[in-house]
């Protein structure tokens, strides 16, 4: 799926987007183990932002701290400022709720609630009084399903249990889930690791379709995908953030040494 | 070196004794099984055949004179019930002398003035009519319709004499004598005389005493299972309780009879042989179970749906009510079946609190004298009259059967709960 369009698109001089998250001296333990060391990383608007690096670097840590994923994990600790829209998302009295209605995620591994495909997509809007009838309720469940390109396969079996869907399909209405209660951010921890390559080219393609209307962050272990579908990428070794930049010019000249290797195979 | 044999007849031989043991592991797989069944099927008959004699009972009609000079119909609860049962046994024998008239009344069970009172309570029409009603044998009189009276034996060796014997015999040749149904046996209150004792009381008392019992130890122990497991931090004071809630499972039920005692009874005045603390004792003796099954039910709850849970921006509680508990509920059920099991067959604890008191009457609330099923059985089974052991055995079905009946209502809830993930 080679995309030369849009690589030139990268490649020629835009104005540099604005920039939606800022993350500044980030690090993190669980328990004793330091996962993150001081990472500072800024994510521009309504870019694919591609986190690299090999296992156990920190990429997915990295992410939780994005929408505070991490509070949720017994023993784990995050230290450093990260502003969203220029507000600390780090802070005690944040409304960690609401931030996460602004930030979704998608996981690795599809996770659909074990209920039906309809309620999978109306959970997040009804919990956030989003809809106050339920036709509007099925408007928005529609219209997310359409975004994440699901809607003409499961608008017969709305009714039927998520789980039931194959893998491609759970990932794409883990999807259709996360911006159905309209994000600006949408975090991705390896969202097509668990897929075969067709349906990783479609969750690639819908990547492509959803940055004109979120700021995505993806976790990938795929060096080819980075290359594919972000904008911007980021290489995190242990704990460490070790270079940042287009992604043209990671692949093409990356200044670390580290990085070169990395990319070449040498290292992870 | 050469003495080895060639790899492939080494690979049999070690192929052969691999299928040998695994043969024998299910051979003795089997056999448990068998023998588990054998004597759960040999316990079950042991019970059945013991208390085959109190399901039916042997009565004697007897024909009454409610005279109205004896219960006047303006009162009819002061009436003389005990003159109208004595002229009702005399006229089973006509032409006997006045003399044997206390003989024949003794064929009937000494409750009979209770029991006539309450049929004409019921219908005060009967006033001044005539009554034909079967009235339980007394004991001996049972056991001797039941042919388990030695009639050859000498009379000093047994409870009736040749004359008791005689007139019994020519009631059986009037036709007065029948043997019917024990209905008594689910709707009667305990009594003295066994051929009138029941199990209402019993079965009332434990009702209540589960009602209460669930009431307290399901709210209480999910609470507790989910705030251990859900919402508090993990660190040495959580640890610390956890490891204790285990440990309580493990106390001998005894011992929360004793806490009973002191502090709901002795502490708190809460009345003696009451429902009330009978349930309360319960609850606090199943609540480990419970607590320790919906802990269980929530840790196996995949952290993948928590996290896609926070991840749509579910708070905690919603998280916990929403997706959590409804995937938790089938192995939270199985821990409520586990406490009903638990508190419909204790005894132990309850004996302490006064549960195995002699109450014939049925408790209309929870704070009035009862027994419960276990302790009714125990009271039973140590009366020495042979229509009691009957009974304690029948009262062993009963606590069986409504152990089955309950358990099956919380297997069909848990199996349903099941269906709708």
């Amino acid at each position: 799926m080679a995309r030369p369009s849009l690589l030139l698109a990268a490649s020629t001089a835009e104005p540099s987007p604005p920039t939606k998250i800022s993350a500044q001296g980030i690090s993190a333990w669980y328990g004793p183990i330091r996962a993150l060391e001081n990472v500072c990383l800024e994510i521009p608007s309504n870019r694919v932002t591609a986190l690299i690096g090999p296992s156990g670097c920190g990429k997915t840590t990295f992410l939780r701290c994005l929408n505070r994923l991490n509070d949720t994990i017994p023993g784990a600790r995050v230290t450093g400022t990260i502003r969203l829209d220029g507000v600390d998302i780090m802070g005690q009295y944040i409304d960690v709720a609401e931030l996460r209605t602004r930030v979704g995620m998608v996981f690795q591994k599809p996770n659909p609630f074990p209920k039906s495909v309809f309620e999978n997509v109306a959970y997040g809007p009804r919990i956030h009084g989003l809809a106050h009838s339920r036709a509007e309720l099925s408007v928005i469940v529609e219209s997310a399903l359409r975004h994440a390109g699901l809607w003409d396969e499961v608008k017969d079996r709305l009714a039927s249990p998520g789980t039931a869907l194959s893998g491609g399909q759970q990932q794409r209405l883990c999807i259709a889930r996360a911006i159905a209660t309209q994000p600006e951010v949408l975090l991705m921890d390896e969202p097509a690791a668990a897929l075969d390559p067709i349906a990783t080219s479609l969750i690639e393609a819908l990547i492509d379709d959803l940055r004109e209307s979120y700021t995505i962050v993806v976790v990938t272990h795929s060096m080819q995908q980075a290359a594919r579908i972000s904008q911007h990428t980021a290489f995190l070794d242990h704990g460490r953030l070790v270079e940042v930049g287009e992604t043209t010019e990671i692949f093409s000249t990356p200044r670390e040494k580290q990085t070169e290797d990395y990319i070449t195979g040498k290292i992870g | 070196m050469t003495s080895l044999p060639p790899p492939d007849v080494r690979r049999d031989a070690r192929r052969r004794r691999r299928r040998a043991v695994d043969v024998w592991l299910r051979r003795l797989g089997a056999g448990a099984v068998v023998f588990a069944l054998g004597l759960a099927g040999l316990m079950l008959t042991a019970i059945i055949v013991a208390s085959l004699p109190a399901l039916t009972q042997t009565t004697v009609r007897v024909d009454f004179e409610i005279d109205p000079t004896l219960v006047s119909a303006t009162d009819p609860a002061a009436g003389d019930f005990r003159a109208i049962v004595a002229r009702g046994a005399a006229a089973l024998f006509p032409d006997a002398p006045p003399a044997e008239a206390s003989a024949a009344q003794r064929i009937l069970t000494p409750a009979a003035t209770r029991i006539l009172r309450q049929e004409v309570l019921r219908n005060p029409d009967l006033i001044g009519r005539r009554l034909a009603l079967a009235v339980p044998a007394a004991g001996p009189y049972d056991q001797l319709a039941r042919d388990h009276v030695d009639r050859q034996a000498p009379e000093t060796r047994r409870q009736l004499d040749d004359a008791d014997i005689a007139r019994f015999d020519r009631l059986t040749a009037d036709g007065r004598v029948a043997r019917s149904l024990n209905f008594g046996l689910l709707f009667n209150g305990d009594s003295r005389f066994p051929e009138v004792a029941g199990l209402a009381g019993a079965i009332t008392g434990s009702a209540m005493a589960l009602a209460i019992c669930l009431a307290i130890c399901l709210p209480i122990g999910i609470a507790t299972a989910i705030l251990m497991v859900e919402f508090a931090p993990r660190n040495r004071l959580t640890v610390v309780i956890e490891a204790n809630v285990n440990n309580l499972a493990a106390v001998p039920p005894i011992l929360y009879g004793l806490l009973g005692l002191a502090v709901f009874i002795t502490c708190f005045g809460l009345p003696r042989s009451s429902p009330l603390v009978a349930g309360m004792v319960l609850a606090l003796m199943t609540l480990p179970t419970v607590v320790i099954a919906t802990s269980l039910a929530l840790r196996r709850v995949p952290m993948a749906i928590r996290e896609a849970g926070f991840a749509v921006g579910a708070s905690r509680y919603q998280v916990v009510l929403h997706h959590v508990l409804p995937l938790a509920l089938p192995g939270i059920l199985t821990g409520a079946i586990a406490a009903i099991s638990q508190a419909l067959g204790e005894a132990a604890p309850l004996l302490l609190i006064g549960m195995n008191a002699f109450v014939t009457s049925v408790p209309h609330g929870v704070t009035e004298a009862a027994t419960t099923l276990p302790t009714q059985i125990l009271l039973w089974s140590e009366s020495p009259q042979p229509g009691f052991v009957a009974r304690a055995a029948a009262a062993i079905l009963v606590l069986l059967a409504s152990l089955v009946a309950l358990n099956g209502i919380a297997v069909l809830l848990r199996h349903r709960a099941e269906r709708r993930r």
